[in-house]
């Protein structure tokens, strides 16, 4: 899986920084969904949108193969990163994760100091800098996730000092202190105070310029307001969910192309 | 004639004249009286436990204790420890010289001489021979003290009523004796100490072990897996005898070579015997292996899964996850499981009496392949002797016994509450 290697296996180009293609999940023999083709452009924040149980939280565990937890679940198609799909066998699920990030739908930090929340991501993946190196990481990391200011006096304290915002907030620093190049949000900010999320969002924002990110959300403003593409995904009669429409955005809000999409956004049903 | 004469005669004239200058100059003769002829008892009532040992001069302690003992056991006891530096009591020197120069010479020959307090208590074990003839309890004591009164003036009419406490100091670092008022229990408190020491030694990593093994990497939908769990669970009711047959089969018989030592070289291979503190250890170890698994299990498993997401999320490997997030969160609970299986080790006696603890010992254990007894064991003895004596020392190793559970828990509870909250 060479850094540079941009061009798939069937030889079709992709600049994409990860691509779906036909994704199927399957939890033992129930699909939960089907026939997914995405694609997902570089330093863009990509909102996922849908009604509860249409299957973005399992979309999105499937590009870093966080769904291998379960041990009944399982994919079908392709997820190309970097031209290789990472569904093959001699793909490693720890590399995947090392180089695609992810931020829960719960803060959760590690019971441990604000500074090893961070410092240990780095350090399983092979961060070999001296002491003063990893306390400059740290630093840039928290500064990046915008909650520097709030513990630099505090990093020895537990995580769990924090308030919500700031443990989310902390999270998203232990992701990018291991520098992947997509970040996964699953939800972020769904079980923080409109404050707290506002500074997510501005966070994301400022985020998109080193990282591709891909956003599962609830809340149809904060993928209006912070993404700049949007999926709608919906639940099939079979229960399964399928992509409905993908696009910018502001087209996708504004002009929608399926009348589902419309009669979500508008909040006739979900 | 005088009470200090007759003593003097007794115990250091070898001439009458030695006792009253006016009487002839003649050899003494002395006979020791039988145990059981009253002339004994009569003396050492009389002249000597009206004084207590303590004031009788060492001299006198030794003259006491070679005029009362038979010449081959004075001899024997002087060979272990002499009682004066520039001459001997009971041996010659020529006989005492020839054994210190032999292959095996006794301690004797290096030791100091003999201190008064070692002097009382040889006279007190050999001479004295205290009995108890009769023994009340404390509650029946205080209330009926006049009837006690009455009845040893009624029935022993020689003897002398006395309060006595079982669980003394002394009684806790004596060895083991077959004269129950000297007996103790250290013997039987290293043995159970080595025998929590090595079964925990033995079933912690190996049951932590298998309880990662089964909650993190194995397959549960497998069939083989389920079986071994439902064995598992199953063997934390087996009863504690069955497990001391299946050590005796293990451990004493078939590894016999190993846990005897003779492998590593500690005794020769043709006397080599399997009963050893080792095969003791390993054999309540392996009681206690499925409830450490058990334990384990549940603590493992109440780790949230978001903290393991978190950690795989960043790229961490299932052992580095296992290592550095699921462990430490469940260290606490998985230490709980181990103190409760601490407990177990100490008071279990059934699969030790099978596995062969030692029924009378009286050397410490200092190896893993030393002979042994544990407490309890020692207790289910004493309580089997027929003597009333036997039964108070062995209320007091009881009490002991608990002090000891008391003590090894708080230690542990404090130990695991101290590391869990550093971890947090």
């Amino acid at each position: 899986m060479a850094e540079t290697s941009t061009v798939s296996k069937n030889g079709r180009n992709s600049s994409y920084a990860i691509e779906a293609r036909d994704l199927s999940v399957y939890y033992g023999d129930f699909r939960a969904v089907k026939n997914i083709d995405l694609q997902f452009n570089v330093n863009r924040i990509t909102a996922l949108i849908g009604p509860s149980g249409c299957g973005k939280s399992t979309v999105l565990r499937s590009f870093n193969r966080m769904n291998d937890l379960i041990p009944v679940a399982h994919a079908e198609g392709e997820i190309l990163f970097h031209g290789k799909n990472i569904n093959d066998q001699d793909v490693d699920p720890v590399e995947i994760r090392r180089r695609i990030g992810m931020v829960f739908q719960k803060p959760n930090p590690f019971p441990k100091s604000i500074y090893e929340n961070v410092a240990w991501g780095a350090k399983i993946n092979g961060f070999k800098g001296s002491k003063t190196e990893m306390d400059a990481l740290v630093e840039e990391s928290l500064r990046d996730a915008a909650v520097w200011d709030d513990v630099k006096d505090k990093l020895d304290q537990s995580g769990y000092s924090l308030s919500g915002g700031q443990q989310q907030r902390l999270c998203i620093a232990r992701a990018i202190a291991t520098r992947p190049e997509i970040i996964l949000m699953d939800e972020p900010a769904s079980a923080l105070d409109p404050i707290s999320t506002l500074r997510i969002e501005e966070l994301i924002q400022e985020l998109k310029e080193h990282y591709t990110i891909l956003i599962v959300t609830h809340n149809m403003q904060q993928a209006a307001r912070a993404s700049d593409y949007t999926a709608f995904f919906n639940m099939d009669t079979d229960r399964a969910g399928y992509l409905v429409e993908y696009n910018e955005t502001n087209e996708l809000f504004t002009n929608p192309k399926d009348e589902l999409t419309e009669q979500y956004i508008t909040g006739r049903f979900g | 004639m005088t009470r200090e004469q007759v003593e003097n005669l007794m115990v250091n004239a070898a001439d009458w004249n030695e006792v009253n200058p006016d009487w002839p100059s003649l050899a003494t003769a002395k006979y020791i009286p039988a145990e059981t002829s009253g002339t004994m008892d009569f003396f050492v009532e009389n002249f000597f436990l009206e004084q207590t040992l303590q004031d009788i001069s060492y001299d006198g302690l030794v003259s006491l204790f070679a005029a009362n003992v038979s010449a081959g056991r004075c001899k024997a006891v002087e060979s272990e420890q002499r009682f004066y530096a520039d001459r001997l009591v009971c041996d010659t020197e020529e006989s005492f010289q020839a054994r210190c120069e032999s292959a095996n010479p006794p301690t004797g020959c290096t030791l100091e001489p003999r201190d008064h307090a070692s002097m009382e208590d040889l006279v007190y074990a050999d001479i004295v021979q205290p009995v108890v003839l009769k023994s009340w309890f404390l509650i029946e004591s205080l209330l009926n003290r006049s009837e006690i009164s009455a009845e040893i003036a009624r029935e022993y009419p020689s003897a002398e009523m006395k309060f006595k406490r079982w669980l003394t100091w002394d009684f806790v670092v004596s060895p083991q004796s077959s004269v129950p008022e000297l007996a103790g229990v250290r013997t039987a408190i290293l043995g159970s100490l080595w025998l929590v020491g090595i079964a925990i030694l033995f079933a912690f990593p190996l049951g932590v072990g298998a309880a990662i093994y089964l909650e993190e990497y194995a397959d549960k939908t497998n069939r083989f897996n389920q079986i071994i769990q439902t064995n598992i669970n199953n063997l934390a009711g087996v009863p504690s005898i069955i497990y001391g047959l299946l050590g005796l089969a293990v451990f004493v018989r078939a590894l016999e070579p190993i846990t005897s030592g003779c492998v590593f070289g500690v005794v020769d291979c043709t006397v080599a015997n399997g009963r050893t503190v080792l095969s003791g250890g390993l054999t309540l170890g392996l009681m206690v292996l499925p409830v450490i698994i058990i334990s384990s299990q549940e603590a493992i498993r109440a780790v949230p899964s978001s903290l393991r997401e978190a950690s795989m999320g960043l790229g961490a490997t299932k052992w580095q996850t296992v290592w550095s997030h699921v462990l430490p969160n469940a260290i606490g609970a998985i230490l709980t499981g181990v103190i409760l299986a601490m407990s177990r080790v100490i008071g279990e006696t059934a699969p030790l009496v099978v596995v062969g603890a030692a029924t009378f010992i009286n050397t410490d254990p200092t190896t893993p392949f030393a002979k042994f007894t544990s407490l309890p064991t020692q207790i289910y003895q004493w309580t089997a002797r027929p003597q009333q004596t036997f039964l108070n020392i062995a209320g007091a190793a009881i009490i002991v016994l608990l002090i000891l559970l008391f003590v090894l828990n708080a230690t542990a509870i404090f130990l695991r509450n101290r590391y869990s909250k550093r971890l947090g």
